[in-house]
């Protein structure tokens, strides 16, 4: 809000909210935050890192998304069973969507239409009309599914589960799963290139990241990391975030506290940055100028500057805090 | 819905299925999971707290719910896993059972069994070719002296404790210990492992005595008053301590140390704050889904017994479908390869060491209510893993594999 009310626009702005018309609310791009044991998500300005809300929601906050219009940023609310729908106007939480038991994560259709919820404790990804909250099918997959991955044209869901470490092709015309492919111990996140042709999936425990073709299902490259002076079993790779042009990937190393640039055409790890504690998931800015990084440990945010590949600064957000989501 | 197919799983437990791995209907492979244990007399009486209990299917149900797990990943690539466990009453006739099982061949079998009875297995003629995981044990003397090649240890050795308690301490900088000590020899034991402890991280034994007389005091409604003037009494010795360390394996006097000890000092050791591999109280790194599902499958908390269950079949299950290995010869050599991984709610995959093939993993310094901390503390280092900090690493060990 500070940042809000400089200038000539200040007296406009709070004559606009005291009528209630948040809808005009001058807006630079923003970070939605979700905070696991403070049950909020920390909304920060894009430009200035400072905190514009804290927004209430239910309990254990994790996976957060924004829907395809920018609208709405959805947010899983673990304990209890729903799904927050934050309105990126008002920073409001104006509805709830039950999702079935511990619902870890969501990604959307790309028409926005839909959601798809991973169950963490039922084994489940659950299909949810966005319009009317029905749900239109439950999956059984693995054990302990997280993150989900859909297609361009939709047709494809990728879910990995945790504890079975696999990740499961999910045809969406018949909600069948028509894939199985076991990777390296307790994948957490799956991520098409911008291209489609392949899906790389994070495995934290393993310590690698495996590299799938969609169409064949089969593994083409494993990646490894060596950190000189961080031993392997402290390289937990989680999240994954391609440029638009495909050519370099970035990961979150967990409880190794860095992120690795990769060349995603050769797979050689080019840098390793140095972020907070417990970086799991990332996101970048609109026009991929800047990668946002979430500490769970240390909880803050750490900006990396993508084109000269260095950590710019940090921003304290709430406790232990999970995911974001980008509103530009 | 987990409960329906767990009880798929229990009824196919006590058929006894000769052929391990076979190839069914529709390309489906079975492979068949032992579990062999002796069901020791127990006196629930003799629990310290009307809180505890002692469940009769204590450790099978984490080796049943890891066969859920299995059977999950199994059905998406074609692996059905049974579990046949076998119950050799206290007092059976074990060698008549181990012989059975190994009628046909060496075989993968999952060992809940005490220190003697896992060596008796262990050396059977039958059993030199086969693997024994071992689910039970915590004893020094079979990673040391006692090791054998068939053998893998999954639970965190009494010298590991203490090791994870000492780095705890010494972090904290309460480096003056006075250790009493319970009346038998596995008590023994843990009090050398305390003094080692001591030796490797720089703390002090400034006191150490042997308690031996038995309160027996928790079926005795006004026991606490005994317990009131015998417990200042063993803890009043020359010179000021920082903590106490108990050494009481068998629950017979630790948990009545707190709050009654002769100074205000914190009890650690075997009571007061433990180190354990398994907690129900613990839920970091996602142990919080490990504890629920658990809990909905068996009704009951998870116990440290069940966790080495539990990571019993989740090794083999590992075994056959990562490494894609089915007899036991293939999977010593796999178990002892750098290729070995099992996932173990500690935030890293897991390994044996190659010298005593002891599971290498954090340990959990636990309250009955909290987790405290998890050793190895942040500084103790090594140049291979940094859980070799805890107990007998490589230039120590007595374990001869050859």
């Amino acid at each position: 809000m500070q940042s809000a009310l400089r200038g000539r626009g200040a007296a406009l702005l709070v004559a606009l909210a005291c009528l209630g018309v948040f809808a005009a609310r001058a807006r630079a791009t923003e970070l939605f935050v979700s905070n696991e044991i403070d049950d909020t998500v920390t909304v920060l300005n894009g430009d200035t890192y400072k905190v514009i809300a804290t927004i209430p929601t239910d309990q254990r906050p994790r996976g957060i998304v924004a829907t395809p219009d920018h609208q709405y940023v959805l947010v899983c609310d673990g304990d209890s069973g729903n799904i927050d729908v934050i309105d990126t106007r008002t920073l409001k939480v104006v509805r709830r969507i039950k999702t079935g038991p511990d619902p870890e994560t969501l990604a959307m259709s790309p028409s926005g239409d839909k959601i798809y919820v991973s169950n963490e404790n039922n084994a489940l990804v659950t299909v949810i009309n966005f319009a009317t909250g029905k749900w239109i099918r439950q999956i059984p997959v693995g054990i302990e599914p997280e993150g989900l991955a859909v297609s361009h044209h939709g047709h494809t869901v990728v879910v990995v589960s945790e504890t079975t470490s696999m990740a499961h092709f999910i045809d969406t015309s018949d909600w069948k799963v028509v894939a199985n492919v076991l990777v390296d111990t307790r994948p957490r996140i799956a991520q098409f290139t911008p291209d489609q042709r392949l899906l790389w999936v994070s495995s934290e425990v393993g310590g690698t990241v495996s590299v799938i073709n969609p169409r064949t299902h089969r593994i083409v490259h494993i990646i490894n990391f060596h950190i000189p002076g961080v031993d392997r079993e402290y390289i937990g790779p989680v999240g994954v975030r391609f440029t638009p042009d495909g050519r370099t990937a970035f990961v979150a190393l967990g409880r190794a506290n860095r992120v690795a640039v990769i060349n995603a055409k050769t797979y050689k790890v080019e840098k390793y940055i140095l972020v907070g504690q417990r970086p799991w998931q990332i996101s970048f800015s609109p026009h991929r100028r800047r990668l946002f990084v979430v500490n769970g440990l240390t909880n803050d945010v750490t900006i990396i500057d993508v084109s000269s590949r260095q950590a710019v600064k940090s921003v304290p957000v709430g406790r232990l805090p999970w995911g974001i989501a980008v509103v530009p | 819905m987990l409960g329906l197919l767990a009880l798929v799983v229990l009824t196919s437990a006590s058929v006894a299925c000769p052929v391990r791995a076979a190839t069914g209907r529709a390309g489906v492979r079975t492979f068949s999971i032992v579990l062999l244990r002796k069901r020791y007399h127990f006196n629930p009486e003799t629990l310290p707290s009307l809180l505890e209990s002692h469940p009769a299917n204590l450790g099978v149900a984490g080796a049943e719910e890891a066969t859920f797990e299995l059977n999950t990943a199994g059905k998406f690539i074609g692996w059905d896993f049974k579990l046949d466990v076998v119950t050799v009453p206290d007092g059976g006739n074990l060698v008549a059972a181990a012989q059975k099982l190994l009628a046909h061949g060496p075989r993968v079998i999952i060992a809940d069994l005490k220190a003697n009875d896992l060596l008796t297995l262990a050396d059977l003629p039958a059993a030199k070719q086969s693997v024994i995981l071992d689910m039970r044990t915590i004893d020094d003397s079979l990673r040391q002296q006692e090791c054998r090649a068939n053998v893998f240890h999954l639970l965190p050795s009494q010298a590991m404790r203490t090791d994870a308690l000492a780095q705890y301490l010494v972090l904290k900088r309460w480096t003056r210990w006075f250790i009493i000590q319970g009346p038998t020899p596995q008590d023994a034991v843990y009090a050398a492992d305390i003094r080692r402890s001591a030796m490797r991280y720089g703390a002090h034994v400034v006191a150490q005595k042997i308690y031996n007389y038995n309160p027996g005091s928790r079926r005795s409604d006004t026991g606490y008053q005994q317990i009131q003037t015998q417990m200042p009494l063993a803890t009043e010795v020359n010179g000021d301590y920082d903590v106490i360390f108990v050494a009481d394996e068998t629950d017979l006097f630790g948990d009545y140390l707190s709050y009654n000890t002769f100074a205000a000092r914190p009890v650690v050791g075997t009571q007061g704050l433990v180190a354990t591999a398994w907690s129900p109280a613990y839920q970091e790194y996602a142990a919080l889904q490990m504890q629920q599902r658990f809990d909905l499958f068996a009704h009951r908390r998870m116990t440290e017994l069940d966790y080495g269950g539990w990571l019993a079949v989740r090794i083999v299950g590992n075994a056959v479908m990562r490494g894609n290995i089915t007899s036991p010869i293939p999977m010593r050599k796999y178990l002892r390869s750098k290729d070995f991984l099992v996932q173990s709610y500690k935030g890293q995959g897991l390994n044996f060491r190659r010298w005593d093939q002891q599971l290498r993993q954090p340990v959990l310094l636990m309250t009955p209510l909290m987790t405290v901390s998890i050793s190895p503390q942040h500084g103790f280092l090594h140049p291979g893993y940094t859980t070799d900090t805890l107990g007998f690493d490589k230039p120590e060990t007595k374990c001869n594999l050859h």
